[in-house]
């Protein structure tokens, strides 16, 4: 550990890498930063956000190695070398994901606070391909609460862009699947 | 959180030797920084065990299956023999929790899951099973969420996993291994009873861990039903969860297995109730005389009374649909 | 000005919209500023009493922190009642966090501890020995009814005579409903970032409905006129948490005021349970009707609960007294004062809980009768207010029951409950209508077209994701006739044009006919510019004899005669107009109200007691909408919101505790997608000169009301079941 690393009670901050949105960073961090306080309050990638801060809302929702997770739930010190893409990463250049452009087309939000969670959400989903219908999707984007109450407009928008999406994963889906692939018989 | 070291094996002895009292192992965290966020739960240190060689699933000699304490409930669910095989099981962990929480949440964590009790979690409160000998308020107070079996007077919390119910069902084995060496415990021992000391969870002792859950080759996949009811249709715990499996013979029970979540300290079996029926055809008479006998005892409080009439009908339910061989 | 290319009534996109689905928008926790710290609350574990001590010292050892502020440490702050009194404040006396040693509720804030860093901050928060002298605590409203009195609200005096009416009543109809605490919950939890500026004056990110409400709030608390800003250009979600200042921006301004330091404060999910709520209530509805099922006689009474230091009220029972045709009709509203926190206006405040008693009765009242529930609503139907005796200005709720009907299917609907079933599943139809007052509040706007070509039009009002930034948008471009393209709305910002409190469905009717207003003048000045020259073609031409459209002006006797406003705007530079526009007088003669009908099919699981709603119809009456998308969008919410209010949402509290228990989103359930099925919202024509110059009468609320009772109506119609104590969950329903 660098001598000149932050300390706070006591504790020395660790040294990570992450490829974050396709960018290799090199932190420090202690060890109880979460993903999304690294994100939020050293990073200032305020697009990922705090809702319940309890893994309760999906608010946090990123993708880490291609999966979604909740960032509130998870310490950024644990993810050494792991690969993060927030949305802050979705889009190309000033081209929005297709996700995104179907999210304002079907005015799949209100506040617009769960949205980059619901977002990342929708992508992880259709990465994991379980999702092939309505119901399902319903079913697998319930870690995701939306206040407003948008659900139908969230529904509509990923349902459209699933299968533009579905083109755009390559490398991350199969990062994603992997866990499932490696362990198959 | 309060401040804590970090340290991160690669190797499982290395990980117990650097076990200390108040040290946590970690692994997907989705629990045991909730806690930690609610000062629940103080460590002087986190051993980060997610570099340890525990990942995969592998057949056994025996036909079951070996599941490493780091798969996720996401590739445990999804895997193909699971699905193939244990299709309660899958049932089960797709039930709980949220897509999020199953991609981070590992095999061996799911089993360690606390309580989600208000009074636990409230650290301005008493509660016996965070700060033993406190009292538990929860018996006079908000109980609807509570245990109908096997409550004491110091605790009526209730474990929260679907997934245990179901492999509590299949008899699963958890695999440890601690400063004192390696062990096996059926899973129906896994889990304690609260007793006197419901601040124990479980009968791992201090800088055990779990390194694998090992499935039994009869995984009664045609006709298993895991049936959950809460209170929204989905990310909500269990009011009554009930794991069924039965192997059939024309109409007649051949055998049965029922596990039930929501309603005690752990996942509630009663080998009597899975023994009434077999030799019975299966059908409402026998799914009900087995549901009695499996409830036999329990009691409620202010608020959740109704879980045990509910208990009742959804073990009927669940039953009724294992016996069809339905895929809910 | 509505002309082909208008921008008013079209389904447009969010003009917010990239900036929410990239991560860009910022929220009140989201701002950078420099050398910022870290303040986190400590909350009291008693409901009433006093703190005798606060012990610090192990916080304070903890390497980071800088400062534990409490009531007897934090700066000076003022003493009288009036300066803690805000724009949505109750009648009493306002809280004032950190005053002094008394604890007034569980959960009240006590202590802010303050680090260089969030995770030690709370940490250090653990850390404080608090000791207190409790005292005995009442939180339980059904407990203390003995102890209840008149609310301070003005309720219509009894028309008729509900006595004898009642006593000859072919039926006759008591029954009482309950409903529990609810709290707003909005995705983001309340934040304040406090930029300490070099010179001691502050600007303030916060999330509220209201940056002047509390920008005043902060000058008058802190003696600090004309030295404090509030930002908030995005909200993410209020419902009404935002009406008022919350403990968090006092707290937070009180730190950076002593450290003379940039200080953040956000609140944790379980201190979003330490504020405003809806009240929980108890309500008795009488009715007496004649055989066809006609009211003769109707009595509402409400019983709400409220704080020690303030009487909250609400519009509970009036609806009773307007909604049908009823010659005699008492209505009555009492309080009980507990031990917790002033309730707070939350979405559609008085009438979630009203109408839900009130359409529920007329359900029982329409089994009692053997009449269909539509049908009985036909038969009491009314286009005067009766509480004021005044004609509506438009009411197509008649439009509303019959193309929402039609639309979902009402005419198929068997009349016995238990007579639809599936497999396992009772199906149940239901119906209830909705009713919210159509309110205009003063407002003010400015509007200035710059020599770029843009225009930017201005009010210090805000987007809580109703779409604000969208519709002013698009009232603004249809009024100059320019693309929505060329127009920026600005909000959010107390140093912009004074406007009201973000609430009540008032925005478009206040904010919007001011923006329409401003538009105006300054079309008055484009005309007046061109007529600078006496050549000019436009000479002798009035506002009325021009049209504004792709942004030229053109003479309407001579479409030729056309000058690009642009070209105007290069010779006089930048036009400005601000204007204040208050509600019409021609308003007085009239009520004013938004209606709706819906329709609701719900599924119970016969054995286990589960509930889906399957299906929703809501049919709206609300005069001119302005964005069908984003006023549809409010609707399918506030349906959610209902449905959320009829199944599921209950802050459960432990009174021997005196505190809330399931203070987080594991426990306190909202709907999840998994929840919602198919919502279709429709809105009926409406034309209404009389509300605004719009004819639009707002959105916000008029979704949620009435759902809870449609979907409880549903239940009994799958079930046989009356539920008369919200949530529906499916233990009463075994």
């Amino acid at each position: 550990m660098n001598q000149n690393s932050p300390t706070a009670g006591g504790i020395i901050a660790c040294p990570i890498t992450i490829e974050l949105n396709g960018q290799t960073r090199q932190l420090e961090v202690f060890p109880w930063t979460t993903l999304l306080d690294l994100l939020r309050e050293q990073l200032a990638l305020t697009g990922t956000k705090k809702g319940c801060d309890h893994g309760q809302c999906g608010a946090c929702t990123v993708l880490l190695n291609g999966r979604r997770i909740n960032s509130c739930l998870t310490l950024a010190v644990m993810h050494d070398g792991a690969e993060l893409t927030t949305i802050e990463g979705l889009a190309d250049g000033d081209s929005l994901h297709p996700m995104q452009a179907a999210f304002v087309k079907h005015d799949a939000f209100q506040c617009g606070y769960c949205t980059p969670g619901q977002i990342c959400s929708a992508v992880g989903m259709v990465s994991e391909g379980r999702a092939q219908s309505l119901g399902e999707i319903r079913e697998q984007m319930s870690g995701n609460l939306c206040r407003c109450g948008a659900y139908p407009n969230i529904l509509a928008a990923i349902e459209e862009a699933m299968p533009e999406t579905r083109k755009t994963l390559g490398a991350v889906q199969t990062d994603a699947q992997k866990g499932v692939r490696e362990v198959q018989p | 959180m309060n401040p804590f070291s970090y340290a991160r094996p690669t190797r499982i002895d290395e990980a117990i030797s650097l076990f200390q009292p108040d040290s946590r192992y970690i692994a997907g965290g989705t629990n045991l920084l909730d806690l930690m966020k609610e000062n629940v739960v103080r460590p002087a240190q986190l051993i980060d065990i997610t570099r340890l060689p525990l990942q995969g699933i592998e057949e056994t000699a025996e036909g079951g299956l070996r599941i490493g304490a780091l798969v996720s409930n996401s590739d445990l669910a999804w895997h193909p023999l699971v699905e193939r095989h244990y299709p309660l099981l899958a049932q089960a962990i797709l039930a709980g929790a949220s897509a999020q929480l199953r991609n981070m949440a590992s095999t061996g964590g799911n089993l360690l899951q606390r309580t989600r009790c208000y009074y636990f979690y409230d650290s301005t409160t008493a509660c016996n099973k965070r700060e033993p000998g406190t009292g538990c308020p929860a018996r006079s107070g908000l109980n609807r969420i509570h245990a109908i079996l096997g409550h004491s007077d110091a605790c009526i919390a209730v474990h929260p996993s679907d997934m245990c119910v179901a492999m509590a069902a299949l008899d699963a084995v958890v695999h440890v291994q601690g400063p004192q060496g390696e062990r096996q415990i059926a899973f129906n021992d896994f889990h304690r009873l609260p007793g006197e000391k419901p601040e124990r969870d479980n009968n791992l002792t201090d800088g055990e861990l779990i390194t694998a859950v090992e499935l039994p080759a009869s995984g009664f996949a045609e006709h298993s039903a895991y049936l959950k009811v809460r209170d929204r249709a989905s990310y909500a715990f269990a009011l009554v969860s009930v794991a069924a499996a039965l192997k059939l013979d024309g109409g007649t029970i051949s055998a049965a297995r029922i596990a039930l979540g929501g309603v005690a300290h752990k996942p509630w079996r009663r080998a009597e109730a899975e023994a009434a029926l077999v030799g019975q055809s299966a059908g409402d008479a026998a799914f009900n005389a087995a549901a009695d006998v499996l409830l036999q005892g329990a009691s409620g409080f202010e608020h959740n009374t109704f879980k045990i009439d509910l208990a009742r009908r959804a073990i009927v339910r669940a039953l009724t649909d294992a016996a069809k061989g339905v895929a809910p | 000005m509505n002309s082909m290319t208008s921008p008013l009534g079209k389904p447009v996109d969010r003009v917010d919209g990239p900036l929410k689905v990239t991560g860009q928008a910022q929220y009140a926790a989201e701002f950078q500023v420099p050398g910022l710290l870290y303040g986190s609350v400590v909350n009291s574990s008693i409901a009433r009493g006093r703190i005798l001590q606060i012990d610090s010292s192990a916080a304070e050892a903890v390497p980071g922190v800088v400062l534990v502020l409490t009531h007897a440490n934090r700066p000076p702050i003022a003493s009288y009642d009036k300066a803690y009194e805000d724009e949505d404040s109750a009648d009493g006396a306002s809280f004032r966090p950190l005053f002094n040693d008394r604890v007034l509720y569980s959960g009240q804030p006590i202590a802010l501890v303050v680090a260089e860093n969030l995770e030690l901050a709370r940490y250090a928060g653990s850390l404080l020995k608090v000791e207190y002298a409790a005292e005995p605590h009442n939180t339980d409203l059904r407990a203390r009814l003995g102890k209840m009195h008149k609310a301070p609200a003005e309720i219509p005096p009894e028309r008729g005579d509900v006595g004898s009416a009642m006593a000859s009543a072919r039926y006759r109809l008591d029954v009482e409903y309950s409903s529990p605490v609810e709290h707003h919950n909005p995705m983001e939890p309340h934040a304040s970032t406090v930029h300490y500026l070099p010179d001691g004056q502050l600007e303030i990110h916060d999330k509220t409905q209201g940056v002047q409400n509390c920008m005043h709030y902060l000058e008058a608390v802190f003696g600090m006129e004309g030295q404090i800003r509030i930002l908030a250009p995005f909200v993410g979600g209020a419902f009404g948490s935002g009406l008022r200042p919350q403990y968090q921006l006092p707290l937070a301004v009180m730190a950076a005021l002593k450290l003379k330091q940039s200080v953040r404060v956000v609140l944790k999910r379980q201190q979003m349970f330490t504020f405003g709520y809806r009240p929980r209530t108890i309500q008795r509805i009488g009715i007496g009707a004649g055989p066809g099922g006609q009211l003769e006689a109707l009595t509402h009474q409400a019983i709400g609960q409220t704080s020690s230091f303030e009487d909250f009220t609400e519009h509970v029972v009036e609806w009773s007294g307007m909604l049908y045709q009823c010659p005699s009709v008492r209505l009555d509203y009492r309080l009980v004062s507990l031990d917790m926190y002033t309730p707070l206006d939350m979405r559609a405040p008085g009438a979630a809980l009203g109408v839900f008693a009130l359409e529920c009765a007329m359900d029982e009242l329409a089994s009692a009768a053997g009449v269909d529930p539509l049908a009985l609503r036909l038969t009491n139907y009314t286009d005067r207010n009766g509480n004021q005796d005044k004609p509506y200005s438009s009411k197509a709720l008649r439009e509303c029951y019959e193309q929402g009907a039609e639309r979902f299917g009402w005419s198929k609907r068997l009349p016995e409950p238990r007579s639809m079933r599936e497999g396992n599943q009772l199906i149940g139809w239901g119906m209830a209508t909705g009713v919210w007052e159509a309110l205009q509040m003063p407002a003010s706007a400015k509007a200035c077209l710059g020599p770029d070509g843009r225009l930017k039009v201005s009010s210090a009002t805000a987007d809580i994701g109703t779409g604000t930034y969208t519709v002013m948008t698009q009232i603004a471009a249809a009024a100059l006739g320019l693309p929505m393209e060329r127009v920026d709305f600005h909000l959010g910002d107390s140093s912009l044009s004074k406007a009201p409190l973000e609430g009540g469905s008032a925005t478009v009717s206040s904010v919007g006919s001011a923006v329409q207003k401003a538009c105006e003048e300054l079309r008055q000045k484009l005309l007046d510019a061109t007529q600078q020259s006496p050549e000019s073609p436009f000479t002798g031409a009035r506002l009325e004899d021009v049209s504004f459209n792709a942004g030229n002006m053109v003479l309407k006797s001579a479409p030729e005669t056309s000058v690009d406003l642009q070209q105007i705007i290069a010779m006089t530079g930048a036009l400005e107009a601000e204007v204040s526009v208050k509600p019409g007088e021609k308003r007085n003669e009239y009520a004013t109200s938004t209606h709706s009908a819906v329709f609701v099919e719900v599924r119970v699981d016969e054995a286990l007691g589960t509930v889906r709603v399957t299906r929703v119809v809501s049919a709206v009456a609300a005069g001119r909408i302005v964005n069908p998308k984003t006023a549809g969008n409010q609707i399918v919410g506030g349906v959610v919101w209902g449905i959320g209010m009829a199944l599921q949402e209950e802050s459960q509290i432990d009174h021997h505790l005196g505190r809330f228990m399931n203070h987080n989103f594991a426990e306190y359930h909202i709907p999840v997608n998994a929840d919602i099925g198919a919502i279709d919202v429709l809105f009926v024509d409406e034309q209404d000169d009389v509300v605004n110059e719009l004819g639009s009468k707002g959105v916000g609320e008029i979704g949620i009301v009435g759902v809870a009772a449609a979907v409880a109506n549903a239940i009994y119609h799958a079930t046989g079941k009356r539920v008369r104590d919200l949530p529906i969950t499916l233990d009463k329903l075994m």
